[in-house]
């Protein structure tokens, strides 16, 4: 079935959009195709959750002018409360569409990293950027929001890390949505060659909260041979944005993708993270919490696919919900025929805090080969009485016994993030939603 | 500092309508230590459950008192923060709340809003008694009995026992599962806050085995039978214990069947 959805931007205007940014002919064209494509393609459908209803396509700016901050003082509280420049040198801000601060340690530098935004790895390595912009982890005709995607990018990243470079410390994007007429084609693509290894941790931060906005991101991440990369987000947009992400990671031989990702959008969310483990001895990890509040519908599909022999997959999720929010959690471990001895494990936990909240855990396990190993365990509850039976009997009052109790259910992200002022964040914004 | 005192009257206590507790009196005030002792299913643990306040228990009549604040009007955490303390014989797991940030808590709600101990006398307090405990440093920083041995729970509650400093503790079967060493660390946790708080600190043992007796001497020792304290006495009851059993106090009371439900 495909749905005609009248798309609120032409090609007239995505030729002359491209031709403003100084875009390469591959990537014009790409932009002109994929809105072809975006046509007819059908809507993404998540499992259990049906979005036709949700509006991912109609809106009214492609882009807002937003100026830039003239110092680090100036950003809004919320954004400098992420950052440390001492401890963290390395840093790109995005103010909406604009790319506004960009930070590069002398270690980053000197080591041959590439960190800059999508419009200027596009302009200045536009080959670099061809190979891996929406070709090895996901493509343009997916569905109409990967090709809508495609079409509008209007914002993201770009990280490369050369053969044998490993980089300590970790490297930061904050994308902050300050205008309510903003809408976000957001790519980040982080590449890390053979035997490289990088922690790269992003948040998305609204200061506003519009009528109705569109946020539609992309992350891809290439870990080639050997390589290893610590993918860190939270993700803390408004009420009024319905957000769909997909994060997909590949992993080559010997590599490993670490997932840590928070999900406290206060709005309606899509979220899509998918592992593939293409390589032999490869390893892919994913723990992702998430807080549901007031009337939010969320989808959150957590994917490992195993192709490599002895590749290990470990899906974590752990949502709280409370109000009348509800979630989905699609758990899959695919295992692929000749992916011998490969291990795939997840767990899901959602913990609901009212009688009107809906969680729902589904895992899944599809394997087409003997010789493997894979296990599941889901559950959905309450707050174990016992558990604050004992809390309270050390003379912890019930709210503080059943905040802790919610926050040890969400420390395994937590914990997980490089970068404390981040860390930080999270626990606080877990603290006001879960209150 | 003055002499608690926990009074105990006439306690009934059912679990799902059925009656476990049926009138039971006990008294116990700072610088004394008592043991209750009885076989499997006389109603031992359910008294101190009930005490504390644990949801599935039931008071159905008679009162318990502490300092002649009512007990059972309070809620699980005023009955801590009145001076109650219950080492459990299966203390929960609570999985991402570090051991040092719940202690800290518990110590923190005890000591109220404007009083919080400061962070650095925390963890010297903390190490300290660790220390005493002979309790591996790690253990600070892991999750709340989350994958603790047998043994390093009944360590971990006698540490939460050192730290928090209740009027009155009650040890419910804490020397189950211990090995002998064990024992007598968490003897010596105890012997330490009876020498240094004297007439401060009253204590709750409950046992099966007189073995822990040799570690700690109780002042006194009752016998729990049917749901009702049968027979008290002094330290010299449990040795009798220990060498004869429970015929014969059964046998001197006409009781066939000592679990609770089996009553002539």
């Amino acid at each position: 079935m495909t749905t005609e959805i009248k798309l609120p931007f032409d090609q007239e205007y995505l030729s002359s959009f491209s031709k403003d940014m100084n875009e390469p002919s591959w990537l014009t064209e790409l932009r002109l195709k994929a809105l072809e494509q975006a046509e007819v393609l059908p809507m993404p459908r998540p499992d259990k959750t049906n979005i036709k209803n949700w509006n991912f396509t109609q809106f009214e700016k492609h882009i807002v002018s937003s100026e830039d901050f003239n110092d680090v003082s100036e950003l809004p509280e919320e954004v400098q409360a992420l950052i440390d420049l001492e401890k963290n040198k390395t840093l790109y801000i995005q103010r909406n569409n604009r790319p506004t601060f960009l930070a590069v340690s002398n270690e980053v530098k000197e080591k041959g990293i590439i960190f800059t935004d999508i419009f200027t790895a596009a302009r200045e390595y536009s080959d670099l950027l061809q190979k891996y912009f929406m070709t090895d982890a996901v493509k343009v005709d997916e569905h109409k929001l990967t090709a809508l995607h495609a079409a509008l990018l209007n914002g993201g990243v770009f990280l490369y890390i050369p053969k044998n470079v490993e980089v300590d410390e970790p490297i930061q994007s904050i994308f902050l949505h300050d205008d309510k007429d903003a809408n976000l084609f957001n790519h980040v693509i982080v590449v890390a060659e053979d035997n490289s290894s990088v922690v790269y941790v992003e948040n998305y931060i609204s200061t506003v909260d519009p009528e109705h906005a569109v946020f539609n991101i992309v992350t891809e991440v290439i870990a080639n041979n050997g390589a290893k990369v610590q993918y860190g987000a939270v993700d803390n947009l408004a009420h009024g944005i319905t957000t769909y992400v997909n994060r997909r990671g590949v992993a080559g031989r010997d590599a490993r993708i670490e997932w840590a990702l928070g999900f406290m959008n206060d709005g309606n969310t899509i979220s899509d993270n998918t592992t593939n483990l293409v390589g032999d001895g490869s390893y892919g990890d994913t723990k992702s919490v998430v807080v549901g509040t007031g009337d939010q519908k969320q989808n959150f599909t957590t994917k490992v696919v195993h192709f490599g022999k002895s590749s290990e997959g470990y899906i974590l999720k752990h949502g709280v919900m409370k109000d009348s929010a509800s979630s989905i959690f699609n758990g899959i471990g695919k295992i692929e025929h000749g992916a011998t001895k490969a291990n795939a494990e997840q767990e899901s936990r959602v913990l609901m805090l009212s009688e009107k909240a809906r969680g729902d855990a589904n895992p899944i396990l599809l394997i087409d080969e003997d010789d493997v190993t894979a296990g599941h365990a889901a559950s959905v509850g309450r707050v174990d009485p016992l558990q604050l039976y004992y809390l309270m009997s050390r003379g912890i009052p019930q709210k503080e016994a059943e905040r802790l109790v919610v926050h040890g259910f969400l420390a395994p992200v937590v914990e997980q993030l490089p970068i404390e002022g981040v860390k930080k964040q999270l626990v606080e914004v877990i603290e006001r939603k879960v209150r | 500092m003055s002499q608690p005192k926990l009074v105990i009257n006439d306690l009934h206590v059912s679990i799902e309508e059925k009656e476990i507790i049926k009138g039971l009196n006990l008294e116990i005030k700072g610088g004394e230590i008592h043991a209750v002792m009885g076989p499997n299913g006389t109603g031992k643990s359910t008294l101190s459950s009930a005490i504390m306040g644990h949801p599935k228990y039931e008071v159905t009549s008679g009162s318990v008192v502490i300092d002649e604040e009512d007990v059972l009007e309070m809620e699980v955490d005023e009955r801590a923060r009145a001076g109650l303390f219950l080492a459990m014989q299966y203390p929960s797991e609570i999985s991402g709340v570090t051991n040092a940030d719940f202690l800290r808590s518990a110590l923190n709600s005890k000591l109220g809003e404007g009083n919080e101990i400061s962070l650095m006398k925390f963890i010297r307090k903390m190490d300290e008694n660790m220390e005493y405990l002979e309790m591996d440093p790690d253990m600070a920083q892991r999750y709340l009995n989350e994958g603790f041995s047998g043994g390093e729970k009944k360590r971990n509650e006698i540490l939460q026992l050192m730290m928090l400093n209740p009027k009155i503790a009650i040890l419910d079967e804490i020397d189950s599962g211990l090995d002998i060493d064990a024992l007598k660390v968490v003897s010596k946790g105890i012997n330490k806050m009876r020498e240094e708080r004297k007439d401060e600190f009253g204590c709750l043992i409950i046992t099966h085995y007189q073995r822990l007796l040799n570690y700690i001497t109780p002042d006194f020792v009752h016998i729990m039978m049917q749901g009702r304290i049968v027979k008290s006495g002094g330290p010299e009851l449990a040795q009798r214990l220990e060498a004869e059993g429970y015929d014969w106090i059964k046998k001197e009371l006409g009781i066939e069947d000592e679990t609770v439900g089996q009553e002539a």
